[in-house]
């Protein structure tokens, strides 16, 4: 098969494995069996296609036209690949925790949930291998239509208003900014093709540049620039693995993926820098990262804490598409994967505390790393990861990053990334500290699950085996193996550099 | 006072298009209106007919002494015009009669105040 | 041989049809003459459409009788399109149509709604496709009987008093449009279009011709429910039966939009005299105004059939929007819109047919949780109420994105941005039907209620696929209507 194939296949796998699993609803272990063999195959195939555009080849299907200057077409390029790798693997490992937590917590309507799923990440490939706009943007909303049910799936007042504010965010950010966006830029450049150096270089002055970077960064209301960043924190009435598959495998990613994208490809970075129409970003995308961050502090709920991480940590993305040097390119690339190992560890741990304890405030944790050791531990490895210590996968793409802050100039990044590290530390750190150090709550049987697990957190001296009581296997393999994986990145950026460096690649 | 007179035909119908659509817009009884709409159909009738007689003209069949002949055009446009018309008298006279039953009035205002309640 | 009189057919299988059902008086066999008909009528528009593409402008000698005295039939391709748009829309609904009414009438009555449906049919694709003024006036006023009637025949009341209303708006339009052709036939002395739009450059300034424009405008408007003249539609659409709402928003004020473009394009020449009037400005205002108040007051209907009915005012509006340019684009965006709206809304429609079907009411309030009773028909409306949004991939977005061009080319940004306010309405209104379907709980009604039958889902799904598939692949659509708009700014006709 050539790749060109197997970019056809990543669409048609998880589609009809949605089918598939829509079919064996019934049988519950039928129907997870086909979602992770569906996942599997899914990143095998993606896996095949990534030797060939490491050597620089870029598979594409040339599709059709549906009316002039609007065409359905495919092509991998190295910023899509590792888009692809990413949501393709991520989905195997949260559908392993789906399992656990959704029958952990009893969830209903679940054969729904595993079959919105499916459709989420063919849309997630649709948009990593998409050639143009047009076809970007037709999968970026059917991302968006196919994850609605899943922020919704409680089907109680509160779900339904985060799921419509969801909804009515992403839709209208898309519709007012968005699309004209992408028709200005057809008007402007008579093509929408994603072109290594971009199409708008002597197509667009300065400040035309300027006010289309604009309706791209909030077009795009994936990516949570502030202060479009408000159906993430209320979508957070989802069950943990929709949470993960928001902030880590899917949604959010394709969000900074599609304005990593648009910066190299539609605006180029050569045509950026030259005119200096994205340096209002720098400042927005570093306020945004800031604010999210100070936010995060002021956060009990652990969801809603991450959730504002994750705000803050989009802003790093943006940074660094903003900034548009190569060295900063390459870290926003880098970071869409180092914090989507990070961050689904984090959301997964969360997931796992409400499995087996069911609690879901930070004030509420004292002490709980004693009961559940491996899913701490985890949360230790993934936090460090976000701060960007080493030796975890985290310290790479922020090092790249603040190195293209100086080679632009931008020297007040470099800052704001420090203060940025420091308040990271401030509100991930503490609940470590909390889970380990500090002795659990003695009022807390009534909050517990009911068997005196936290009255046998109090006994030290019983032995770790006695005292444990972690959340089911199915949750807690999981997040260990993300925690191992943010540790394995941080030895091999090699690959991830060799890989992106291909994005900046202009034919001459 | 001649161009008035010339003109008679066409001041004539201006007086039934706009008495006609006066009754239509300003009467609520639906029979009423639907007179008004009759009224206002006339006038287009005459419209099309009067600028169709030439004087002194006749039927246009060939024959000895005659070379004045009318447009007989707008006659067969008129008739068809209205056969029309009494369809829709027809039609609406007959939906008056169904309004009625269903509803004991054909005043609008009244129609009204019970299609609100409803 | 038989292609040489297609042009004929078109008009004379419905028109034969018709009585055919009234004299057979049995439901369903005049349900099967009626489905034979129209799809019949279905393959002599395509057939048409093929020789128009093969050999340009077809005219057909009605009787064998030379135009200009005879009466022509000019098919070229502005009026193909539209005839396919016509036949093929109620080529879906026809066999729709089977279950509602039985459930409704009994056999004789069916009978006569066929025959009623057969008759509006004639007469709408007699509007189309004759080149012939007072042709038109006779058609028109066909369709127009035949639809008073479907419409009186809906369950509620009301519809009595809907259907009355719209006679009198429809014969007041009707008239208004005898007194344009009359006018422009006492300047020109012919009926016949083709010879009007070679007498009418000549004269086109003096004060009857303008006469006939305004009096010709007026009229059609009202025909195609143009704001503020859309008086009569919401309570009609909203009280007719569900076949009827369906086929009136998908041919009726269609073919309204054809006059019009007929009459400002084609007779009075090339669009060069339809910018010279202020009628660009007049329709550019009236549509906004249209887009804007009709979806506003959409937002705030709790019959939900009477919620589209709004919506279909809102939509006509970005057709005449269109038409104002009087650019390529422009008149593309109208057409393209004109077929995808058709699509959509017949289809919509449809599918509220199948909700009332089994459920036997349009409050919004009674629809709520009707998403997992009726799985397939509130997916079909979620797709359709989409496309109405404008979303990719569906047929709707076509038609905004021809909009929005025209309205970049003519480098009116502030209309970009109103457009794209207006899908967020539409949005809302549409949002409103989907969350009080899939999130509230069921309400009484809609506790016992079961999926729709098969014979309603499939036609209606027809439609459904059709806008899927029109926004992937617009050959027949923007590539067709392109070149129709060129025709008609080139005044070929």
């Amino acid at each position: 098969m050539t790749p060109s194939d197997h970019i056809l296949l990543a669409l048609m796998i998880p589609t009809l494995g949605a089918i598939l699993i829509a079919l064996t609803g019934r049988n519950r272990n039928l129907r997870e069996g086909v979602t992770l063999v569906t996942a599997g195959l899914l990143f095998g195939n993606v896996l095949q296609i990534l030797p060939a555009v490491l050597e620089g080849a870029r598979p594409e299907i040339s599709g059709f036209e549906v009316t002039p200057g609007l065409d359905i077409a495919f092509q991998v390029e190295p910023l899509g690949m590792l888009f692809g790798l990413i949501a393709s693997f991520l989905w195997i490992v949260n559908s392993f925790y789906s399992i656990g937590y959704m029958r952990g917590n009893k969830e209903p309507r679940q054969t729904q949930f595993y079959v919105a799923f499916a459709v989420a990440l063919a849309s997630a490939m649709g948009i990593a291998f998409s050639a143009n706009l047009f076809t970007l943007f037709i999968f970026y909303e059917l991302l968006t239509l196919s994850t609605y049910p899943l922020v919704a799936h409680h089907g109680d007042a509160k779900a339904r208003n985060g799921a419509r504010i969801y909804l009515l965010i992403l839709l209208s950010t898309s519709i007012v900014f968005f699309i004209p966006a992408i028709l200005w830029t057809l008007s402007l450049a008579g093509t929408l093709d994603f072109t290594p150096g971009g199409i708008l270089a002597g197509n667009a002055d300065a400040t035309t540049t300027a006010i289309l970077l604009a309706l791209f960064a909030f077009g795009v209301g994936k990516a949570a620039l502030m202060p479009m960043h408000k159906w993430l924190p209320n979508a957070m009435v989802a069950p943990t693995p929709v949470s993960a598959l928001l902030h880590a495998v899917a949604v959010v990613k394709a969000g900074v993926f599609t304005i990593l994208k648009v910066s190299v490809y539609i605006f180029g970075s050569d045509h950026l820098l030259s005119t200096g129409a994205s340096e209002w970003l720098v400042y927005v995308a570093t306020f945004s990262l800031l604010a999210a961050s100070v936010i995060a502090l002021t956060k009990d709920n652990l969801k809603a804490r991450l959730a504002y991480s994750t705000v803050s940590q989009l802003g790093y993305i943006v940074l660094g598409a903003a900034i548009a040097t190569p060295l900063a390119l390459i870290g926003a690339g880098m970071h869409i994967l180092m914090h989507a190992f990070g961050k689904i560890t984090l959301f997964f741990v969360a997931g796992a505390i409400h499995t087996a304890t069911h609690k879901t405030e930070v004030s509420q944790l004292n002490g709980i790393g004693r009961i559940m050791p491996f899913t701490m531990g985890a949360f230790f490895i993934g936090a460090l990861s976000i701060i960007g210590l080493p030796p975890l996968g985290g310290a790479w793409s922020k090092l790249y990053i603040a190195l293209g802050g100086m080679d632009g100039d931008y020297w007040f990044v470099v800052a704001a990334l420090m203060i940025s590290s420091l308040l990271n530390v401030a509100y991930l750190m503490p609940i470590v500290v909390r889970a380990f150090f500090r002795p659990p709550d003695p009022d807390d049987n009534g909050h517990g699950n009911g068997d005196g697990h936290s009255v046998a957190a109090v006994n030290d001296r019983l032995s770790l085996r006695e005292r444990m009581a972690e959340a089911p296997w199915f949750c807690v393999v999981p997040l260990c193996f993300t925690a191992i994986a943010c540790f394995v990145l941080f030895f091999a950026p090699d690959v991830v550099i060799q890989l992106l460096e291909g994005m900046l690649e202009v034919p001459q | 006072m001649t161009t008035i007179l010339a003109d008679l035909n066409y001041w004539v119908t201006v007086f039934l298009l706009v008495g006609g659509l006066y009754i239509v817009v300003a009467h609520g009884n639906m029979i009423k209106k639907l007179v008004g709409l009759s009224i206002f159909q006339t006038s287009v009738y005459l419209l099309f007919i009067s600028p169709g007689k030439v004087l002194g003209g006749t039927a246009p069949i060939i024959a000895e002494g005659f070379d004045v002949y009318s447009n007989p055009l707008p006659h067969v446009l008129i008739l068809t015009a209205i056969v029309v018309g009494v369809a829709t008298i027809a039609l609406g006279l007959a939906l008056v009669v169904r309004i009625h039953k269903s509803y004991g009035t054909i005043e609008e205002d009244e129609l009204h105040d019970l299609e609100s309640d409803a | 041989m038989i292609a040489a009189h297609l042009p004929a057919l078109q008009v004379v299988i419905p028109l034969i049809a018709a009585p055919l059902c009234a004299i057979l008086r049995r439901g369903t066999a005049a349900w099967v003459i009626a489905v034979a008909a129209n799809w019949l009528a279905f393959a002599v528009s395509i057939g048409l459409l093929f020789r128009v593409l093969d050999e340009g402008v077809i005219s057909y000698a009605m009787g064998g009788w030379a135009p200009p005295i005879g009466i022509e039939y000019r098919v070229d391709l502005i009026n193909v399109f539209v005839l396919l748009v016509v036949s093929g829309v109620g080529a879906a609904i026809i066999p729709f149509a089977r279950k509602g009414t039985e459930a409704r009438f009994d056999s004789t009555n069916q009978a006569w709604f066929y025959t009623m449906y057969l008759l509006a049919l004639t007469g709408l694709l007699g509007v189309t496709i004759t080149g012939d003024a007072f042709n038109i006036f006779v058609f028109l006023e066909i369709s127009s009987l035949a639809s008073y009637v479907m419409i009186a025949m809906g369950r509620d009341k009301r519809a009595l008093t809907a259907a009355y209303q719209y006679l009198i708006m429809g014969t007041v339009g009707a008239t208004f449009i005898v007194i344009g052709i009359g006018l422009l036939w006492a300047m020109t002395g012919t009926l016949n279009l083709y010879d009007l739009a070679q007498r009418i450059p000549d004269i086109e300034n003096t004060r009857p011709v303008l006469a006939a424009l305004a009096f010709l405008t007026v009229g059609i408007s009202l025909k195609l429910a143009l704001f503020p003249l859309h008086l009569w539609l919401p309570n009609a659409y909203a009280y007719a039966p569900a076949v009827t709402s369906a086929f009136l928003a998908g041919t009726a004020t269609k073919v309204g939009i054809y006059l019009l473009l007929r009459f400002f394009f084609t007779v009075f020449g090339g669009g060069g005299f339809f910018l010279s009037t202020p009628l660009p400005e007049m329709f550019l205002v009236l549509s906004i105004v249209a887009i804007f108040a009709a979806s506003t007051v959409a937002l705030f209907q709790n019959n939900v059939k009477r919620m589209f009915a709004y919506s279909s005012v809102a939509q006509i509006g970005f057709i005449t929007l269109g038409i104002s340019y009087a650019t390529e684009t422009g008149l593309t965006a109208a057409l393209v819109h004109l077929m995808n709206h058709a699509i959509m809304k017949a289809g919509i429609f449809m599918l509220l047919g199948c909700v009332i079907y089994r459920l036997a009411s349009m409050r919004i309030d009674d629809m709520a949780g009707i998403g997992r009773k009726m799985p397939f028909t509130m997916a079909g409306i979620v797709i359709l109420g989409l496309s109405l949004i404008g979303a990719p991939g569906t047929s709707g977005f076509i038609s905004k994105f021809w909009l929005v061009l025209a309205a970049m080319e003519n480098g009116q940004w502030w209309l970009v941005a109103l457009i794209v306010i207006a899908s967020l309405i539409t949005m809302l209104y549409v949002g409103r039907l989907v969350e009080a379907a899939y999130f509230r709980e069921p309400s009484e009604k809609a506790k016992n209620v079961r999926e729709a039958p098969l014979a309603m889902l499939i036609p209606a799904y027809v439609l459904v696929a059709a806008t899927i598939y029109l926004g992937l692949d617009t050959t027949w659509s923007a590539g067709l209507a392109q070149d129709a708009a060129a025709s008609l700014l080139s005044a070929a006709y």
